[in-house]
């Protein structure tokens, strides 16, 4: 195997680690209380923001920024569960869509008041340079991304599926009458769920601000590859979302490598049709 | 000593009336049978008690303490578990997870591993699939797992509701020998069936309800013998004749 191709799928694998950290907040949301959250990419801006003023303000880089993400998004996603998401629940499934929906329109267009239409960048010095690992060389933003994303996609899967607040977050998203006869609080377990979902898609946001242009149009496009990811992983399957992430990633870069790089798409949205008009429920769904 | 008193409480779905108008006592350490045929408002009662559905009018007090407005967690917290019909299991988590889920009212680890051995002491089956999804259970494992969770969180008062429902012969006998057990350790049991005869066996008092309302109580002797009851119950009369099955 050439060290081109080894190359490829190196960053293919590191690319779909932080597709599948992003994506594994809204599959937890969709898991937890079968709402599709519309302002998932826009939360993936806010953490990409969030690691450009750490920057502007106190010149700090991931490693300042990536806690300072999870922090702010998590209370976003908090805030957000209790002033909007829990009422609009209750109503039916048009006003989950079109609410979740005016949170995008409002973060997106906030980011626009405040930040400006300006494309923005993370000096590359930032996270500097490449790293040599064995036969190639593989840019350290993009290792860092991909490592952290890893790790944090196992770290809530771990949480969800070994310990108790796990169990209980769960038992919620089974059956939210059962659970609170067991004494859970279900609002509680459900603002616990945006608060990881948000810190996650936070962190993923401030690991791609790295490598990636900075815009309040950015959550756009990143949405689209999260609903990819989520749908072909299966719908509230974090396993899923990892798998899924990983292979998009790989397909991604394999066929930018191999056709051209604005071909891409076209490979990933073709193969995903694909997968799910052999296997709807997704890799790791349940039927 | 009066454990629990609902007073004339009338539950609402909608526009549709599901409880009119009950009344019922349940004693500290007595088994109090709530009898009913299907449709009579035994599961609506149970579920306001726990407060799964609020009620509309009346009262519930657990000792001394009103517990109707109260959302279920918190009065399940204050020791009255219900079993709930359909069992409502976790089907996606194993056996000892379930049970786990029953204890989250007991913060104290050390009683939680000690309440799961009281468990798996009633329980031997549970022990052996403790390890297994509860979707994997047999109907009759399943009802032993909603009892055992609902036993977990320690309670003064087990609600069950028709835990005979679907269960091979065999599996009720041994439910209800357990009943007696759990009786004779100082649980207090209110107890929603169709199965009036084994129901009746066990309780010291019964209350009927007919069509949403408390028609008949009294201790459950005096119930068994009553003709009225045989008639209300099994409804003879009425509602056979308008509806033969």
């Amino acid at each position: 195997m050439s060290s081109t191709f080894i190359q490829v799928i190196a960053s293919g694998l590191l690319l779909g680690a932080v597709y599948a950290l992003f994506s594994s907040g809204l599959t937890l949301i969709w898991g937890m209380m079968n709402v599709i959250n519309f302002a998932h990419g826009d939360f993936v801006m806010l953490g990409m923001y969030v690691a450009f003023v750490v920057w502007t303000v106190m010149g700090g880089g991931p490693a300042a920024a990536v806690p300072i993400a999870a922090l702010v998004l998590a209370s976003l996603g908090i805030v957000c569960y209790f002033v909007l998401i829990r009422h609009i629940t209750r109503g039916p499934m048009l006003a989950q869509i079109l609410g979740t929906f005016g949170l995008a329109l409002l973060l997106r267009y906030s980011a626009f008041w405040y930040f400006g239409t300006s494309f923005r960048t993370l000096p590359e010095t930032l996270v500097g340079g490449t790293l040599p690992i064995g036969p190639i060389r593989i840019e350290s933003s993009r290792l860092l991304a991909g490592v952290v994303a890893l790790v944090v996609t196992v770290c809530l899967h771990l949480l969800l599926t070994r310990t108790t607040l796990g169990s209980r977050m769960l038992a919620v998203a089974e059956d939210a009458d059962a659970a609170e006869l067991m004494g859970i609080r279900p609002d509680r377990m459900q603002a616990i769920a945006w608060g990881l979902a948000a810190a996650a898609t936070g962190i993923a946001g401030a690991l791609i601000a790295n490598f990636f242009y900075v815009a309040p149009s950015v959550g756009e496009t990143l949405a689209i590859v999260a609903f990819v990811t989520v749908s072909l992983g299966g719908f509230g399957s974090v396993p899923g979302a990892l798998a899924a992430g990983l292979l998009i990633g790989i397909v991604e870069q394999v066929s930018a490598y191999a056709i051209g790089a604005i071909y891409k798409d076209i490979v990933v949205y073709a193969l995903f049709v694909l997968a799910l008009w052999l296997r709807p429920v997704g890799l790791m769904g349940r039927a | 000593m009066t454990l629990l008193a609902v007073e004339h409480i009338e539950v609402r779905y909608g526009g549709l009336i599901g409880v009119a108008d009950v009344s019922l006592e349940v004693p500290s350490g007595a088994v109090v049978a709530l009898l009913g045929s299907n449709g009579a408002g035994k599961t609506t009662t149970l579920n306001a008690i726990a407060g799964l559905v609020p009620t509309t009018r009346g009262s519930i007090t657990l000792g001394t303490e009103r517990i109707d407005r109260k959302p279920a967690y918190a009065i399940v917290r204050k020791g009255l578990a219900l079993s709930p019909e359909g069992w409502r299991l976790f089907l996606q988590q194993t056996v000892e997870r379930n049970l786990r889920l029953g204890a989250t009212p007991v913060a104290d680890r050390s009683r939680q591993a000690a309440l799961l051995e009281r468990v798996y002491a009633v329980f031997p089956k549970l022990a052996e699939r403790r390890h297994q999804y509860a979707g994997t259970l047999s109907g009759g494992e399943r009802q032993m797992l909603a009892i055992g969770r609902a036993l977990m969180s320690s309670p003064k008062l087990l609600m069950l509701d028709e835990p005979s429902l679907g269960l091979a012969p065999a599996v009720i006998d041994f439910l209800y020998e357990t009943l007696v057990r759990l009786r004779r350790e100082g649980l207090t049991i209110l107890l929603a069936e169709q199965a009036i005869e084994m129901a009746l066996e066990v309780a010291d008092y019964a209350h009927v309800l007919q069509v949403g309302r408390s028609v008949l109580s009294g201790p459950a002797r005096q119930i068994a013998r009553d003709p009225e009851v045989q008639r209300i119950y099994l409804g003879v009369g009425e509602i056979r004749a308008a509806e033969p099955t």
